[in-house]
């Protein structure tokens, strides 16, 4: 197990180091990078904007229903949806999903790719393949993804508040109010981080389990799965960490 | 001119190529043969660095194509044109653009021009009207045809065909062979082919290699072939009954040729 973890790690590093080298069209490589940006992007902007206004709408209710005191002002409910949505919900839960869509997505790619001999066609033309399929996915993600992660967050606290007002918890105007209080700038930055980190996460380790798929159809499907978990755990191995260090 | 020495390569505890030399040269189209599992595919992976042997070398034109750096292998590579045994046409890209992407990576000149030069080469492989097509909506025999394509689009000048013709009727088959054949004495291409098609060791093969279990166990030209005592090789050959006629009959045609010892250079 221990010689496993090394063996990976190992072998991942080489494949992040083999990513760079002089591109042999660099047209070719913007094209790619475009294409793969679309692709992390627009394609989960859909299940995004649906898991962040839940989310919110949530946080706001479950919020509520723990401040029972007549003490706090309603305000503060909006204060504490805002900040727990800035530093948790949206760079984690929506990095989370991201994992299952982005990650499954990247894996199968390239494991068909592999499987199908294109990975192998590609190299044989004199294209480095890590550099062409892997460092676009990667770089696309880290452009896309901290995007998506910044409307989840705008989306969510949206949710939250139309959540509060429909189900009469919070008036308007309360919400707007308590979104104003105390804003830390630094919750952002740290959002910001989270989000990069993630990214990196999700783009990379997938792509290392597709890109080294050996064997047939079925190794495709256990690399995305593969690929998936451990995405899921490095990212909350790493939200656990950048807290520890950052806050 | 591409030269083999003693390549071997195993996977775990078991042996795939066990010591292969051999020399194929340019102008030539070079047929590997063998039996299904024999090693052919490795060795054609192991000739174009996608498979490193454990030992042995590759020689490209006198080049140690095994001991170059990455910069170096990556120029040779740039002169393969390879066909993989699948084919392994890019899924996300029409016909058109699977034979335009070398050209996009590596062609000069305009779009009209790299466009010119795809229709010609789809032309030569009698898809032109595949153009526009994906790769899943096209028949096995048509995506072989277009790694074909792509595979030359770029003038190369060494041309590696997995398998070319399995799975193709026999008029296409005769045709790809026709068409590699003309690539190859038209450019002076190093042409390496591997088949267990006996139409291609007959009608196109200018230098042959038997592989058996690993080792070669054979080697000459198809008119060598037709004389060849290795029983192995026979029985590999001339399997079937029509076949053991097919080759008496040609025994008798070259028999008629005065001077046919001299056109061998070894007759066994
Ligand atoms: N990556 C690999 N790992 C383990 N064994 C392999 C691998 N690739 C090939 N082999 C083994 O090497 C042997 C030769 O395989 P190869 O694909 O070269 O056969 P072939 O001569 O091309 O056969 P065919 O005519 O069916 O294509 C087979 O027994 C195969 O099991
Ligand atoms: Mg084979």
């Amino acid at each position: 197990m221990e010689f496993r973890f090394f063996y990976h790690f190992g072998s991942y590093l080489l494949m992040l180091k083999g990513m760079f080298s002089k591109p042999e069209n660099p047209r070719m490589y913007w094209k790619q990078l475009m294409q793969q940006s679309v692709d992390i992007g627009i394609g989960s902007l859909g299940i995004v904007f649906i898991i962040s206004l839940f989310m919110g709408g949530v946080t706001t209710l479950q919020t509520a229903y723990q401040l029972v005191s007549p003490i706090i002002p309603k305000a503060t409910i909006a204060q504490i949806v805002r900040d727990t949505i800035i530093l948790e919900f949206a760079p984690t839960l929506t990095s989370i999903v991201l994992a299952g869509v982005v990650g499954s997505k990247i894996a199968s790619e390239l494991g068909n790719m592999r499987i199908s001999e294109q990975i192998d066609a590609l190299e044989i033309m004199g294209i480095n393949t890590k550099g062409y399929l892997v460092l676009p996915k990667i770089l696309g993600a880290l452009l896309m993804i901290p995007c998506l992660v910044v409307i989840a967050g705008f989306l969510g606290i949206w949710g939250g508040k139309v959540a509060g007002v429909m189900a009469g918890i919070i008036s308007n105007d309360e919400f707007m109010k308590g979104l104003r209080q105390e804003l830390r700038i630094y919750n952002i930055f740290f959002a910001l981080s989270k989000s990069y980190t993630f990214a990196f996460i999700i783009s990379s380790v997938s792509a290392y389990y597709g890109y080294n798929v050996k064997g047939g159809a079925l190794e495709i499907g256990k690399a995305s799965t593969t690929a998936v978990v451990v995405s899921c755990v490095l990212i909350l191995f790493a939200d656990y960490a950048l807290s520890a260090i950052l806050l | 001119m591409i030269e083999l020495q003693d390549i071997k390569k195993g996977f775990g505890d078991k042996q795939v190529l066990k010591g292969v030399s051999a020399t194929m040269e340019a102008g030539k189209v070079n047929l590997i043969i063998g039996a299904s599992g024999s090693g052919k595919t490795v060795l054609m992976k192991c000739i174009v660095g996608l498979i490193t042997a454990d030992s042995g070398k590759v020689l490209y034109n006198n080049q140690d194509f095994t001991a170059m750096n990455e910069q170096d292998k990556k120029s040779i590579r740039q002169e393969i044109g390879m066909l993989f045994q699948g084919s392994a046409l890019f899924d996300s890209m029409t016909v058109e653009q699977n034979v335009m992407f070398p050209l996009d990576m590596f062609g000069v000149g305009s779009y009209r021009e790299k466009k010119k030069r795809v229709l010609e080469c789809l032309d030569r492989v009698n898809l032109k009207d595949a153009a526009r097509k994906y790769p899943a909506e096209i028949s096995g025999g048509m995506k072989k045809r277009v790694g074909i394509a792509r595979a030359i689009v770029l003038n190369p000048k060494y041309l590696f065909c997995d398998e070319p013709n399995s799975g193709l009727d026999p008029q296409t088959s005769l045709l790809i062979d026709k068409l590699i054949k003309e690539l190859t004495l038209e450019y002076n291409i190093t042409t390496v082919i591997n088949t267990h098609d006996m139409n291609t060791v007959m009608e196109s093969g200018d230098h042959i290699i038997y592989m058996f279990e690993g080792l070669k166990q054979w080697e000459g030209s198809n008119e060598e072939i037709i004389f060849a005592k290795d029983e192995r090789l026979n029985d590999f050959i001339f399997a079937s009954d029509f076949l053991r006629d097919a080759k008496e009959m040609r025994q008798m045609e070259i028999f008629r040729d005065k001077n046919w010892r001299d056109r061998l250079k070894k007759p066994e």
